[in-house]
């Protein structure tokens, strides 16, 4: 086999140092009576021609020339090429965590650079070196909500990204948590006279995302406002991370009152690419005076004995390998590789290229919802600001988006549409033309 | 924040924080010219909602960007560099055609929500990398949406536990044998049980007549590694599965060390109800510095109904679409279905070997571990005798005679240009040095491994000084962790 070096004459030679005739005899301590005696039932070995075609001929059963108006969570953005040129390097990908921190500087500095900008994008004071994903990272969030207060009721938008939801309630169906959802109002927005109403003195936290599921801008610094007057925490979910690029960040206010306690999110649209959903990057963001409680993997700065700066995994103390079933979680791994692209994207983009980014997300899908909102028969379902996402009324079949009935039976036929940078006019016009007729 | 000034040669060089670099009017990045209707952003949305600029995000060139990545990149240990001893890590060579087909463009831009039609290729690689981790394992049913092996074990737990709600009470506690991975309490807990820790025995094995007397009806399951942290199959496993299940309890095992028993023996015959598998352990996915991972768990029939939904299901003309009507399901663990791309890079690592390649692979790994175990065993105590399969545990019981001790240890290997092995774990052995080598290493690899352990035992005897304050060839020394834990520094900011 061409990954494995050792010929028979190797092998022979290693067995005759152990001391043993055959491989056969280093299974010795597997009782007989629970060995597998027959080949596994797997295709026959494919060479390297072999699998370049059978790849081939299944990536081409996926279509995905042409933009499609799919977001809902996952964003097709463009990727600059230098991030695939830079995390193709061994040194990166090939690499493990970074526990030996004297040689694995590099994924450590990394991992404190992405570290740096998850927490200037979302005007919080320090972010963790990564988690799974979005959905599995507000999850995480809400526990640390839940050790933090030490209350165990959760309020979650309507408008939270129903998967995430799904995720949030498999995580705390054995914890004791409970989860009440608050409506959202007719503009798309979360209700926010519900919320009032639901909100006491035993909520631990009140989790919103925004842009939401719809696409609409959610204020969530009244949110955290009001939540924090009634003694919650205010969770912030970002799914469509390169809005932060353009939109007031959750953690930045004039008044701490007004800001989020934890900003959690998936980072996938800043240069990560879709892969059928994973692998992405989920964030958490929090206070300084909450980092102990934080989930996940950090990397601080440190000294080495003749005062060297270096980096290092820290407070690792509060993780798994430690402290085992008091751990802040059963985290182990974050997505670093993921996390490498986030970071080189948004030092490729930077800050100018980054806005004109969102300037182009929001006046496309401007764009294309007047288009369709004048030239079609179609309703856009809700009157609040948007990022690059909205509601359609299609009345039967609709080409493209993704359709909401799944996930909001109440909206019947509407699909949630996107358009991102990448959409080009002729891609938008003709979209309309399609919805028109 | 105070960082060194760049010093001499490339290879040393420092390079500072990206914070640091760039200039004000640099870009990396044109974006094409907008090609509708031109308006200001803030006749579209309130102002209010707009940020200010973001305080110092650096303005950089591509060259820039370029330059301090890849000199960040020098700065780093890889497997394509040498030989990575990690044991219960599983670092083995990630072959290259792996990560050129998950790119194909019909799979990295392929959405999760595009109509069933449009994503039968991305079904079918999932579907069919499912059967094969069934067949590998002896399992009957395969779910693929846990991103790693620690979210693995947390869903086949809360699978555990919907087994036994269906019967009518979830039980309280998980055993555990105290070789374990940090993970498996930690999981536990999370799926709302307690952990009670079992005792290993002197063949440092699961000690089947202890656990006899603390198996009742207040357990659901034992979290089992085999062969487990000490490379030791564990030969009562039949044993223990059919104590547990008298009980009406189940055996979840941490596949961690599947790289040990592939077309060997399979877990699904020996008694395991569920278990994970790292496709970055065995399956030679990249481990990307720290993740992405993925941890596929792998279950019987009498464990099938409570997968994560959706499962991917065929039609009968043969598509494949998602199926999310599974009424006992314990929900979703992850959004989608789970870490797709590391899905098509194992799959093509299947698909390369065939059960005669993974029998092969499995061979040489415990060939070349069981080679490492024979040219050391004189220089570092071995920590329990009994024969070990795919990794060696030794102590550092000889060399603390001289004040070296384990950690010592493996900074030194870095200055003989190898990775250190696993250390002070497992936890039941003290000083332990945990040594894997995997089948993708070269007898000459391996030799040159050995000759840095054997020259690091005389360093302990003649000259443990050297020892104690290595590394001294890195770019950097031993960082102080506790103070860096002290006052954490986790972020750069501006110059005030």
């Amino acid at each position: 086999m061409r990954y494995v070096p050792n010929s028979d004459t190797d092998r022979r030679q290693m067995l005759a140092e152990i001391g043993v005739d055959s491989v056969e005899q280093l299974f010795s301590g597997i009782p007989e009576q629970l060995r597998l005696r027959r080949l596994l039932d797997l295709p026959k070995p494919l060479t390297e021609p072999e699998l370049v075609e059978y790849f081939r001929v299944r990536a081409a059963r996926n279509p995905v020339a042409a933009t499609s108006f799919i977001g809902a969570g996952v964003y097709r953005h463009y990727i600059p090429i230098i991030i695939d040129a830079l995390i193709s390097r061994s040194e990166f990908y090939t690499a493990y965590t970074p526990y030996q921190a004297e040689i694995a500087q590099g994924t450590l500095q990394a991992i404190f650079e992405f570290q740096t900008y998850i927490a200037q994008l979302t005007g919080m004071d320090v972010a963790n070196a990564s988690l799974y994903d979005g959905s599995t990272g507000l999850a995480e969030a809400v526990l640390m909500a839940q050790r933090i207060t030490k209350k165990n009721k959760f309020l979650i938008a309507r408008t939270v990204h129903p998967e995430y939801r799904a995720v949030v309630a498999t995580y705390a169906r054995n914890l004791g948590l409970e989860i009440q959802l608050v409506d959202y109002s007719p503009d798309g927005r979360l209700d926010f006279a519900k919320l009032e109403s639901q909100l006491g003195d035993n909520t631990a936290a009140v989790v919103v995302q925004s842009p939401n599921f719809f696409g609409t801008i959610e204020n969530t610094h009244d949110i955290s406002e009001l939540a924090h007057g009634r003694g919650a925490l205010s969770i912030v979910n970002i799914c469509e991370a390169i809005s932060l690029g353009i939109l007031k960040p959750p953690g930045q206010d004039s008044s701490e009152q007004r800001t989020a306690d934890i900003v959690v999110g998936e980072g996938q649209s800043l240069g990560v690419p879709p892969s059928f959903g994973g692998p992405h990057v989920g964030f958490l963001a929090t206070r300084e005076r909450y980092v102990r409680q934080m989930p996940g993997r950090l990397v601080g700065l440190g000294k080495d004995h003749s005062g060297r700066p270096g980096f290092v995994l820290t407070l690792s103390t509060r993780e798994q390998h430690i402290r085992r079933e008091k751990a802040t979680s059963n985290i182990c791994t974050n997505q670093s590789l993921c996390a490498l692209m986030t970071t080189i994207y948004l030092a490729t983009v930077g800050p100018k290229g980054l806005r004109e980014i969102c300037e182009q997300n929001i006046l496309k899908t401007d764009y294309a919802a007047g288009q369709i909102a004048k030239r079609t028969k179609r309703r856009i379902l809700f009157s609040a600001p948007r990022f690059n996402e909205f509601v359609v009324e299609a009345d039967g079949d609709c080409p493209a988006g993704v359709p909401l009935a799944r996930f909001y039976p109440e909206l019947g036929n509407s699909v949630l549409l996107c358009v991102t940078e990448t959409a080009r006019r002729d891609e938008i016009d003709a979209l309309v033309e399609r919805l028109a007729s | 924040m105070s960082q060194p000034e760049r010093t001499s040669t490339h290879i040393s060089l420092n390079e500072r924080l990206i914070f640091d670099e760039g200039s004000p009017g640099r870009r990396g990045f044109d974006l094409p010219a907008l090609d509708v209707p031109d308006k200001a952003v803030s006749d579209v949305i309130d102002p209010g909602l707009l940020r200010d600029d973001i305080p110092g995000m650096p303005e950089l060139s591509e060259v820039d960007v370029i330059r301090h990545f890849t000199r960040l990149s020098t700065y780093n240990y890889h497997i394509d560099l040498g030989l990575y001893p990690l044991g219960s890590c599983t670092m083995k060579y990630n072959p290259k055609i792996n990560e050129r087909m998950a790119r194909l463009d019909g799979f990295a831009l392929a959405h999760p929500y595009e109509p069933a039609e449009r994503i039968q290729g991305a079904l079918e690689i999932q579907k069919v990398l499912e059967t094969c981790l069934a067949e590998i394992s002896g399992m009957d049913a395969v779910t693929l949406q846990p991103a790693a092996g620690a979210h693995g074990e947390l869903t086949g737990i809360l699978m555990i536990r919907a087994y036994h709600e269906s019967k009518g009470n979830p039980r309280r506690k998980i055993l555990i044998p105290d070789s374990a991975h940090g993970t498996n309490p930690a999981s536990a807990a999370i799926s709302g049980y307690s952990v009670e820790t079992v005792p290993s025995n002197k063949r440092g094995t699961v000690d089947v007549e202890r656990l006899r007397q603390v198996v009742n009806a207040d357990v659901a399951a034992i979290m089992i590694t085999n062969p487990n942290t000490l490379g030791v199959f564990e030969s009562d496993i039949a044993a223990v599965a059919e104590l547990l299940h008298a009980h009406g309890a189940l055996v979840y095992m941490d596949g961690a060390n599947l790289n040990a028993m592939m077309g060997i023996t399979r877990p699904g015959d020996f008694g395991v109800d569920v278990l994970h598998i790292n496709l970055h352990k065995t399956f030679t996915t990249p481990h990307g510095g720290g993740g992405p991972g993925a941890g596929p768990v792998a279950v019987k029939r009498v464990l099938e109904p409570f997968l994560p939904s959706p499962v991917i299901t065929t039609k009968p003309d043969g598509t494949y679409f998602f199926d999310d009507a599974r009424p006992k399901s314990i929900g979703k663990v992850k959004g989608y279905n789970g870490q797709f791309g590391m899905h098509v890079r194992a799959l093509c690592y299947i698909l390369a070997n065939g059960g005669e390649g993974l029998k092969e692979v499995s061979e040489v790994a415990v060939l070349n571990a069981n080679y490492i175990r024979a040219k050391l065993r004189d220089a570092y105590a071995l920590a329990y005798d009994s024969p070990t399969l795919h990794e060696v545990v030794f102590s550092d019981r000889l060399q603390a005679r001289h004040d070296v001790h384990v950690w010592d240890i493996a900074k030194r290997l870095m200055d003989y240009g190898f990775h250190p092995p696993t250390v002070s774990f497992p936890l039941i052995v003290p000083g332990a040095i945990m040594i894997e080598p995997t089948e993708t290493e070269s007898r000459q690899e391996i030799d040159a491994f050995v000759d840095a352990m054997l020259a690091i035992a005389r360093e302990a005897e003649e000259r443990p000084e050297l020892v104690k304050t290595a590394p001294h060839k890195t770019r950097i020394g031993r960082i102080d962790e506790a103070a860096a834990a002290r006052k954490p520094v986790l972020r750069w900011k501006p110059e005030p």
